[in-house]
Order: structure tokens, then C-alpha cells, then sequence
């Protein structure tokens, strides 16, 4: 492969996304959670409830600087490596990312405020408002980058003006931009992935806590509560991610062939795994449920679907990589609903904490969801090429003009050393403070079975003494 | 009164809110590591701590309501700034990593590894928005096709380098006045030093920019000759300035503030003032300037955009001063602190 700008530019866009995409679905499922822990103390006052609302807003706070931090990055990153592409679609694409800034981050970042430190400043009835407004703005923020997003899909609500080196789409409709025919989808099926992220991640906690003999109690609670919504989120997962591939099949038919290998139009088959061929047309190693992609379409197995040999072979995305990804976010997402179902069912009959089993997947699962999610969004974006604005504009014509093959290969060894130092520093961090617990030193149980060197190097930190925040807890003025 | 010419005033509000409110807490990381004492530089991290996450909006905000308004500036400014502007996003990525990491760890190495990277970064950061400005004001090698066609050691300039020292001398002042209201005993009292180091630097940075302007860019005062009222900021901001000595000495430090949040803003007003109608000044042919026509997205999206602003800017503003006004007094350390 070559090392041309535009190889670079897009896998820099890549690495830069993609280790974006780890906080911020992240933030969203944890601010529900957060939301409902928090809500359940003003509604019963046990005390509880607040020990542990106050224990996820710490670590959604590490979170969430990390989103902001690798954010950043994202919005001026159109102007860097994508110069064309921001000549030609800003018009219609640069007001979502305005609306984002104006709508969600201003409200997001003004009551993260509040929850982060003013547990003290504002009554308790204020600091759930800006709870709730704070998940919601970090959902809103999903609403006009999935909005964004979705344009690049699904076009519509523009007009071409101009001809040749000046043409450029200009916005006729606005909310024929907002609600073009794949936003809505895809802005609930993002959001689910992110409420399974969160469960799942509280569960991995807690189920931690659990086998550890630790804040068993409030550990406990947290399970519950993270069980209940992930249950229900993996369930709507199912129904959303089905409702999208009846879109996918209307407006983007290329993406959907190469999501399931399907070449020829006609009945399509289900592949529940399998290595697609793009020479020969075939995909090998596989099993399939004949004519099971016809039945999920239409309910019939003999329906027709449109097949890759509809389209030229310039106009074909590549096949190896959205096919694996798709099948490996499907078959994730049928992991989440059999394991939360499961789960569900012992601890209706009240045995489910017992099995110390079934707590070590737990633990574990939580690379599920991000993996799911990360493998979903590289589908749809991978499926989506050759065009970066579906049948409009070719991904090689976007590029920057100015900047040279050397520029961003620098720009990408920096953005590597420096994630990956983050991201073990974030881990680091991360493991620290779930290791620390939830700040009770009442309900601290015995604290055995510490093995690994992140164990080691965690013990060693707490028996430093206690930290300077403990140490100053009495001296506090408000 | 046109779209195009509402969207420049808009822009404008987004980068002096940006410059005022996030170039106090670049100040407070310029200055950090002159605090010695841990707890003082806890006390230092913290005054911030609720506020540079909702500064730093400012800045994203005005990325994208310039992506939308004036796209083919935002692409021809980012695509030129290519390897700076990395450099500045890496900047502000470590800035606010360090503020999030650095008290989370008791260990020495930790905590002064980060403090180094927090001051390094924040005057990076404000390093790098001076040289930017200093660009524009002279304007970058633009072609026909509105593209830059320079070098990244054009971008080096004298100019520009003087501007981006100023910048760093600007919040280093209005984030030691900053540090000022916020904190009190011993600590204020080495600050009070800091807020005279800072601004006799400041000032004569400023003259020797004021002359520099004057000289080599004669063009930055030519919009003067039609809008002659413009000379009020010019008198303003030499007023704001001269009332910061005056407000410290007579140990009323709420009006430094307000004096260099006005010298800001004025400073601000000049830098746009010198621009328009452009955006981006092609040193190689007027003709090839981007202005706030020729770059500008179409009537209706702009219209469109108008209505953003005036739905979102009273929501922005309510936040800001809410927040402000819970977190208002002497910055304490709690059980939430860093």
C-alpha cells in the first residue's frame, strides 16, 4: 500500500476517531446510570444510593476530560486533512457541528461543573438537575455528529451550485438535512450501543467488588440497576439494529452487499460467519442461512437483493473489513442479550451473586460493547467508501490541498506516541480509582486476594497512608 | 447590516469570549510552576478546575460556527496552520490531561512530571494563538485557488514570533490577577508580585507591538480612515491598560480584572478591525484575499445560523454566569478537588 496522503489522511482520521470513540459512548451510558443512582437517593434518601452516585461521578469525570481532550481534535480536524471536503459539503455539514458547540458543549461542560465539584455548593435537588443535563448534553452532542454523519450516508435537503473546481453543495432544506432518511436511525442505535457500554462497564465494576468481598452491598445495587437497563438496551439494540439494515438496504445497497457478501442480486443468504472473496466472488470457510437476508428484508426467503454486481467496480466499497466488523458487532450484540437475559433470570430467583463464575465474565465483558461499538462504526464508515458523501463526493477527491504525505505521517507518529502513553495513563488512573472504591470507610470489607502488578503497584498506593483529599476531608469549610 | 457581515461580529464574540475566559486559565498554567508548594498548586489547578472545561467551548464553538459560516476560511487556515496546529492540539490535549491526572497519584515524580507538562503546555497553547494571529495580521502566501502555498518556516516570522510572546505576556498577567481574587494569605502575597512582574512585561511587549504594527503594517490601520470612531477602542484599551497598575495599587483587584478583560477584548476588536473585510489576507495578491463574501457559506445557511445564535447565545450566557457565580470566592480544596 502506498503511503500517499490520502492513505494517511484517513488512517489518521481513523486512529484519531477511533480512540475518540472510547470515552464518549462511554460518558453517555455512565451519565444514565449516574442519572438513575442519583435520582433513586432524592426519591428514597438511602444514603446508598449517594455513596455511589458519587463514586461514578468521579470516574466519569476521568472520562469525560479524556473525551473533551480527544474531541478537540476532531472538530478542527475536516480543516486540517479534509480542506475540499470542508469547501464542499460546509455549507450543509459545517451548522450540525456549530449546533453541537452552541446546544450540547456549553451545557455539558456548565453543569459538569456543578457535578464534579459542587457536591458542596448547590442543594441536592440542583446537583440531580445538572446531573440530568449533563447526560443529556452528551447526548445531544451524539444528535448532531450522528446528524453530521448520517448527511455523509444519506444526502439530502442540498443543491449543487456551481461547476467543476467551484462547485459545492449549498443547503436547501435544513430539516431535510436533520431528519435525512438514516439519521434517526442511526442516532437510537448509537445511543443503545452507548447505554450497553455504560452497563456493562458498571457491571464489570461491581461484579469486581462482588467477587472481591468488597462495598458488597452497595456493589450489589449498583449490578441491579446496571443489569435492568443493559437488559433492556441489548433487547433495543436487536430492534434497532434491525430496523437499519432495512434502511441500509434502501439507501446505501452497496454497503448492506458488502456487509453479507452478497454478489449477485437475487435471493440473499445469512452469514453467520465466513471470509468473503473478492476475486472470485464467494465467501469461503463460511455457514450461512439460506435466504435468511431476504427473510429479514422482506419475509421471504426467496426475495430479491440488490448484490454488489449492480454497482461498477469504482462504486464497490472494499469487503473484507465491513463484513468481518458487521458480523462481529452481530454477534457481540447476540452475546449481550443471551448473558443480560441469563443474568436477569438469577437474580429473579435471587441465586445470580452466588455464581462467582458468571461474575468473572462480567468482569470481562466489558470489552464486548466497545469492541461492538468500535466495529459498528467502522462498518458503516468503511461501507460507506469509496465515497466520503454517499454518490456525491470520492473520498480521494476530499483531501487537503496544502498539506504534503510528510506532514501527516508526522502528525500521526505524534498522535500514536502520545494516545497510547494517554490511554496507559487513563487505564492506570482508571484502575486506581476502582481499586479505591467508593469512599466509605465504613462498608470497606477485607480487602483479599490482591495478585498482578497493577494489583501490587495499587496496594502500594494505598498503604502510602492516606491521600491528601482523605487527609483534608475535615477540614473543609462548606 | 448583512449575514456575512453578522457572522464576522459573531466570530468575533466567540474568540474575545475565548480570549478573555480561556486566557486566564492559560495564565494560571503559564504561572504554575512558580508556585512551589504542592498545596499551593493544587490551589493554583483548582481555581480553574470548574471553569476551563466551559472556556475551552468557546474555542470549539468558534471552529464550527467558522466551518459553517466562512468554510473555505476554516479550510484554507487549517490546512496552512497544518503542522502548528497539531502541535497546538496536542498542546491543549496534554493541558487538560494534566489538570485531570496530576493529584490523582501521590507520588512526587508524578506530580511534578505533570505540572511541568501542564505549564509547557498552556504556553504552548498561547505561544502558538499569538504566531497565528501574528500570521493573519500579515497576512499568509494565498493563491488563486485559495489555497496556502508557504512553508512552515514562513509561518516563523519576527512578527509573528513577537505576537506570540505578547500573547503569552498578556495571560500570564490576566491569569496572575485571576490568581489574585482567588486566593488568599501567603500565597496572594507572592502573587500580588507576580501580577507587577507580569504586566511590566506585558507593557513592554505591547508598546514594542504597538510600534512594530505601526511600522510594518501600515495596511492594519487603514480601515481607521473610514470609521474613524474606531480610534474610541484605541483609546479605551490604552485606558483599560493604564487602569491595571492604578486598580493593584490601590488593592482593588476586581478591577484589574475587568481592566484586562477589557484590554483583551479591546486587543481582540483591533486584530478584527485590521482584517476586514477579510478573513485571510493573501500576501501574494490582494485579489486572492478570502473576505467574509467570497468565502462565506450560502444566504440561507447563514440565515440559518443566525437562528442558532440567537437561540443558543442567552443559553450560554446564563450558563456562564451561573457557574461563575456558584463557584465565585476564595478557591478551597474539598473531597472533590484535584
Amino acid at each position: 500500500m502506498d503511503l500517499d496522503v490520502l492513505f494517511l489522511s484517513r488512517f489518521q482520521f481513523a486512529l484519531t476517531i477511533m480512540f475518540h470513540y472510547l470515552f464518549p459512548p462511554l460518558s453517555i451510558g455512565l451519565g444514565v446510570i449516574m442519572a438513575i443512582t442519583e435520582g433513586m437517593y432524592i426519591k428514597t434518601k438511602n444514603r446508598d444510593y449517594e455513596i455511589m452516585a458519587r463514586f461514578w461521578t468521579k470516574v466519569f469525570a476521568v472520562v469525560f476530560a479524556m473525551g473533551v481532550a480527544t474531541g478537540i481534535v476532531m472538530e478542527f480536524q475536516f480543516g486540517t486533512n479534509w480542506a475540499t471536503y470542508s469547501r464542499y459539503v460546509g455549507d450543509v455539514f459545517g451548522s450540525p457541528l456549530a449546533a453541537e458547540g452552541i446546544f450540547a458543549f456549553f451545557l455539558e461542560s456548565g453543569f459538569l461543573a456543578i457535578l464534579v465539584f459542587g457536591w458542596d455548593r448547590v442543594s441536592p435537588r440542583v446537583h440531580f438537575f445538572s446531573t440530568i443535563m449533563v447526560a443529556l448534553g452528551s447526548m445531544f452532542s451524539a444528535v448532531w455528529i450522528v446528524v453530521a454523519n448520517s448527511w455523509m450516508q444519506t444526502p439530502t435537503g442540498f443543491h449543487i451550485v456551481g461547476e467543476g473546481m467551484t462547485a459545492r453543495a449549498e443547503i436547501t432544506d435544513f430539516w431535510a438535512m436533520v431528519f435525512n432518511p438514516s439519521s434517526v436511525d442511526r442516532l437510537v442505535h448509537t445511543l443503545i450501543g452507548a447505554f450497553i457500554l455504560g452497563a456493562f462497564f458498571v457491571m464489570s465494576i461491581t461484579a469486581w467488588y462482588i467477587l472481591h468481598r468488597r462495598h458488597e452491598r452497595l456493589a450489589k445495587q449498583s449490578f441491579t440497576i446496571a443489569l435492568v437497563f443493559g437488559t433492556i438496551a441489548s433487547l433495543a439494540a436487536l430492534v434497532t439494529g434491525h430496523e437499519q439494515a432495512n434502511t441500509v438496504s434502501r439507501t446505501q445497497p452497496a454497503k448492506l452487499a458488502a456487509f453479507e457478501g452478497h454478489f449477485t442480486t437475487g435471493p440473499a443468504d445469512m452469514w453467520l460467519f465466513g471470509i468473503p472473496d473478492e476475486q472470485r466472488e464467494m465467501v469461503n470457510y463460511g455457514i450461512a442461512i439460506p435466504g435468511g437476508l431476504s427473510f429479514l428484508l422482506h419475509q421471504d426467503f426467496d426475495a430479491p437483493v440488490t448484490g454488489l454486481d449492480q454497482f461498477p467496480p469504482e462504486d464497490r466499497p472494499p469487503l473484507q473489513i465491513p463484513f468481518q466488523m458487521y458480523h462481529i458487532m452481530i454477534t457481540l450484540g447476540m452475546y449481550f442479550i443471551a448473558l443480560t437475559l441469563f443474568a436477569s433470570f438469577l437474580r429473579w430467583r435471587g441465586t445470580l451473586f452466588e455464581k462467582r463464575w458468571l461474575m468473572w465474565v462480567f468482569v470481562v465483558s466489558v470489552l464486548g460493547p466497545y469492541i461492538a461499538n468500535q466495529a459498528g462504526w467502522i462498518a458503516a464508515e468503511v461501507g460507506r467508501q469509496p465515497w466520503i458523501v454517499y454518490g456525491l463526493l470520492r473520498t480521494s477527491d476530499a483531501l487537503s490541498k496544502a498539506v504534503t504525505a510528510e506532514e501527516v505521517l508526522a502528525s500521526i507518529i505524534l498522535f500514536t506516541i502520545i494516545y497510547l502513553f494517554l490511554l496507559a495513563v487513563w487505564l492506570y488512573v482508571m484502575n486506581d480509582k476502582i481499586k479505591h472504591g467508593p469512599d466509605d470507610v465504613a462498608l470497606e470489607g477485607a480487602d483479599g486476594g490482591k495478585t498482578g502488578l497493577l494489583d501490587t503497584i495499587s496496594s502500594l498506593a494505598d498503604h502510602a497512608g492516606p491521600s491528601m483529599t482523605d487527609a483534608r476531608k475535615g477540614k473543609e469549610k462548606k | 447590516m448583512d449575514l456575512n457581515f453578522i457572522w464576522f461580529v459573531i466570530l468575533g464574540v466567540l474568540l474575545t469570549g475565548y480570549a478573555i475566559l480561556d486566557g486566564f486559565d492559560l495564565g494560571v498554567g503559564i504561572m504554575h510552576l512558580f508556585a512551589k508548594e504542592d498545596l499551593d498548586r493544587r490551589l493554583l489547578m483548582n481555581s480553574i478546575g470548574p471553569l476551563w472545561d466551559g472556556n475551552e467551548v468557546w474555542l470549539v464553538t468558534f471552529g464550527g460556527a467558522m466551518f459553517a459560516a466562512f468554510p473555505h476560511a476554516y479550510a484554507t487556515a487549517f490546512s496552512g496552520f497544518y503542522l502548528p496546529f497539531m502541535l497546538l492540539l496536542f498542546a491543549l490535549i496534554f493541558r487538560a490531561v494534566s489538570m485531570e491526572f496530576r493529584s490523582k497519584q501521590e507520588m512526587r515524580w508524578w506530580r511534578q512530571a505533570w505540572d511541568i507538562s501542564f505549564t509547557v503546555a498552556s504556553t504552548l497553547a498561547t505561544f502558538l494563538f499569538g504566531v497565528a494571529v501574528g500570521n493573519m495580521m500579515i497576512g499568509l502566501p494565498i493563491g488563486a485557488d485559495m489555497e496556502f502555498a508557504g512553508t512552515l518556516l514562513g509561518l516563523l516570522g519576527p512578527f509573528p514570533l513577537l505576537i506570540g510572546a505578547f500573547a503569552v505576556a498578556t495571560f500570564a498577567m490576566h491569569g496572575s490577577i485571576y490568581l489574585y481574587l482567588k486566593t488568599e494569605g501567603d500565597l496572594q502575597q507572592r502573587i500580588h508580585r507576580w501580577m507587577w512582574t507580569t504586566f511590566g512585561i506585558f507593557l513592554v511587549l505591547y508598546i514594542f507591538v504597538t510600534m512594530a504594527t505601526l511600522v510594518m503594517l501600515p495596511s492594519a490601520v487603514t480601515n481607521f480612515r473610514d470609521i474613524p470612531w474606531a480610534w474610541v477602542v484605541v483609546v479605551l484599551n490604552v485606558l483599560a491598560i493604564a487602569n491595571i497598575p492604578r486598580a493593584i495599587y490601590l488593592g482593588k483587584p476586581g478591577y484589574a480584572f475587568i481592566s484586562s478583560s477589557a484590554t483583551i477584548a479591546a486587543l481582540t476588536f483591533l486584530f478584527g478591525f485590521a482584517l476586514f473585510p477579510n478573513l485571510i489576507v493573501s500576501s501574494l495578491d490582494p485579489a486572492w484575499n478570502l473576505t467574509i463574501y467570497n468565502a462565506a457559506s450560502s444566504q440561507k445557511t447563514l440565515g440559518i445560523m443566525r437562528w442558532f445564535a440567537l437561540i443558543g447565545m442567552p443559553f450560554v450566557l446564563t450558563y456562564t454566569i451561573a457557574i461563575y457565580w456558584i463557584f465565585r470566592g476564595k478557591t478551597k480544596l474539598g473531597k472533590f478537588s484535584y
